[in-house]
């Protein structure tokens, strides 16, 4: 709904346990919209549809699940070095191999330490509502027309299939940057190319080095996390997407015993909120992250908080019940306070 | 003075890089032929692949998408579904159409995508060295067969456009070769009516093309011109295998 709210009208999809509800969804409501919807003979068809539709400047998507996401990275590295926006959601299995298809965060690092190949970087947003799966969404889209990047909403079955309230709204306006780079057959004027190869002298280093500026400055402008009862804690959990609503139950039940435990939380997992962790980190010593897998964020944490704060780390990957309840994080949250 | 031979619009006026006796050029001038004649070439977005073929964009003077290896027809479909009122064609090598992107080609095609692909087999990976194709003859030295193609092991070679004839999502396909100027109008005369289908918006076009590597079939180019017409045309025919309007 996000998606189609944000202007996408262009989906191509391939069945994958735990995200069929999308591509049904969307081959139900793209013909009624003037869109198109192809179910493709693979995952990879399926995201090269994806960069064939964005080279033309319009808005499209695909979702998937990490085996699935796996085969995609291929064109996602592609579309990284052409600087083509799109957008691709990954509600993750647990793994690896075919795993599970339970509640996971184990592609962490796929999704934000580049996956693919060639050293690059994708906007990564990890929502941990239906109301933020929807507002990111429409936000996801805005922010890879703007840097002219994939972007990745990162979630799991828990988010992915959760029912909730939800508030539609109309996308907000936003002024965006010319697609002066947009094919559509030349005519008559410039000709237009989107391409990733680049064999002349110098003429590489120069593209990495406009692609790492962009990636400078989505750190700078565009990262986003949020903040619950921070302000006088001692203690501050984090963890992203579905950890972090079991976290914040945590939170909640330690606040009412009278516990100075706060919560941050990162919404985007590429830009990691680094500023919000150095300035917390400034005052309160101690974080606990917590994650469905084994440690992952948790190296961003470090890499983030001020140099003489103390990291805990606890994690489960998670299978067949494997989820933590709210009373077991509580009780890794006393261990450390 | 009439001027009654140049170089079509749709290309540019820059020297190619490909080697002495490649057919690439060739193959190029004949499509931009069509463009012209069509009127096209504004209204065009070429999907280039990986291979020798890759710079598509240095030679035509229309907009391009570059694609990842084997992936042209998939790019190509979200390209025209995208902007159904653009020209969309393929330009792509054996090695990138029959390997690593038969899935994409396969399903392109019985989609019955509204796209033309312009197929180029030499039987071999050109731009790699010269490695082995899936459309190299049996028998034929590559550098990954080095004794040889031997059908017990490697299988033999594909038949592409008589695979894809018999799918119904089809509207054209044919296999040309541009070792003579008699076959030579004929891929000219081809390719046109493949054009023809996708401007009629009649569905998936196909054109193969048999063309010459001299350099890593370690020949000079007359007698790998003369292979083409030879040993190529023998075990690929030539012909017009689907041409659902004359039906």
């Amino acid at each position: 709904m996000g998606a189609i709210e944000a202007g996408c009208r262009y989906y191509f999809g391939y069945p994958i346990t735990p995200q069929n509800d999308i591509p049904e969804f969307m081959s139900r409501e793209m013909p009624g919209l003037n869109g198109e919807f192809i179910q493709a003979e693979s995952e990879i068809a399926a995201i090269n549809m994806v960069m064939g539709a964005a080279a033309t400047g319009a808005r499209a998507m695909t979702s998937s699940s990490g085996p699935g996401i796996s085969l995609k990275l291929e064109a996602i590295s592609y579309m990284a070095g052409m600087e083509l926006p799109c957008l691709i959601v990954n509600i993750s299995r647990s793994g690896p191999g075919l795993g599970g298809i339970d509640a996971s965060q184990g592609d962490y690092f796929q999704a934000v330490k580049g996956g693919g190949h060639g050293g690059y970087h994708m906007v990564v947003i990890a929502p941990a509502s239906i109301q933020e799966m929807y507002d990111m969404t429409m936000h996801a889209f805005d922010l890879a027309e703007i840097y002219r990047t994939p972007v990745m909403i990162l979630g799991d079955s828990v988010v992915g299939q959760m029912k909730e309230p939800l508030i539609p709204h109309r996308r907000p306006k936003t002024e965006f940057p010319a697609k002066d780079w947009a094919l559509r057959g030349t005519g008559g004027g410039e000709q237009r190319v989107v391409k990733s190869l680049f064999l002349g002298d110098g003429e590489l280093e120069a593209h990495n080095w406009k692609l790492h500026a962009k990636y400078q400055q989505l750190q700078e402008k565009e990262a986003r996390w949020e903040e619950y009862e921070t302000s006088d804690a001692t203690l501050i959990v984090t963890g992203f997407g579905s950890a972090a609503r079991i976290a914040k139950s945590a939170v909640m039940m330690a606040r009412e015993e009278g516990l100075k435990v706060g919560l941050l939380r990162p919404i985007t997992l590429f830009p990691f909120p680094v500023q919000a962790f150095a300035s917390l980190t400034a005052r309160c010593k101690k974080v606990l992250d917590i994650e469905l897998n084994t440690g992952q964020m948790v190296e961003d944490v470090r890499l983030s908080v001020a140099r003489d704060a103390e990291v805990h780390f606890y994690g489960r990957p998670s299978g067949t019940g494997s989820l933590p309840t709210p009373e077991e994080l509580l009780e890794q949250i006393r261990r450390y306070l | 003075m009439q001027q009654v031979f140049k170089k079509p619009a749709a290309l540019k006026d820059v020297q190619t890089h490909f080697c002495p006796g490649c057919h690439h050029g060739t193959i190029h001038r004949l499509v931009a032929e069509a463009l012209d004649e069509f009127g096209l070439q504004e209204k065009t977005i070429g999907v280039a692949s990986v291979g020798c073929s890759v710079f598509l964009y240095h030679y035509f003077d229309i907009d391009v998408v570059e694609a990842p290896h084997g992936r042209a027809p998939a790019v190509a479909t979200g390209v025209k579904r995208a902007k159904p009122e653009s020209f969309v064609f393929t330009y792509q090598g054996d090695g990138d159409l029959a390997a690593i992107g038969t899935a994409e080609i396969i399903h392109a095609a019985n989609r019955g995508e509204d796209i033309t692909v312009i197929f180029v087999n030499n039987t071999t990976y050109g731009m790699t060295g010269g490695q082995m194709a899936p459309t190299t003859l049996l028998g034929q030295k590559t550098s990954t067969s080095p004794y040889g193609r031997r059908s017990e092991k490697e299988g033999f070679p594909i038949r592409v456009t008589e695979m894809l004839a018999g799918l119904d999502g089809v509207a054209f396909a044919a296999r040309t070769s541009v070792d003579s100027p008699k076959n030579l109008m004929d891929a000219k005369r081809q390719i046109k009516k493949a054009f023809q289908y996708q401007v009629e918006g009649k569905g998936f076009s196909f054109v193969e093309v048999l063309s010459a590597c001299p350099t890593n079939w370690g020949m000079n180019a007359v007698a790998a011109n003369e292979r083409v017409g030879s040993e190529m045309c023998e075990y690929f025919k030539l012909g017009v295998f689907k041409d659902t309007a004359s039906l």
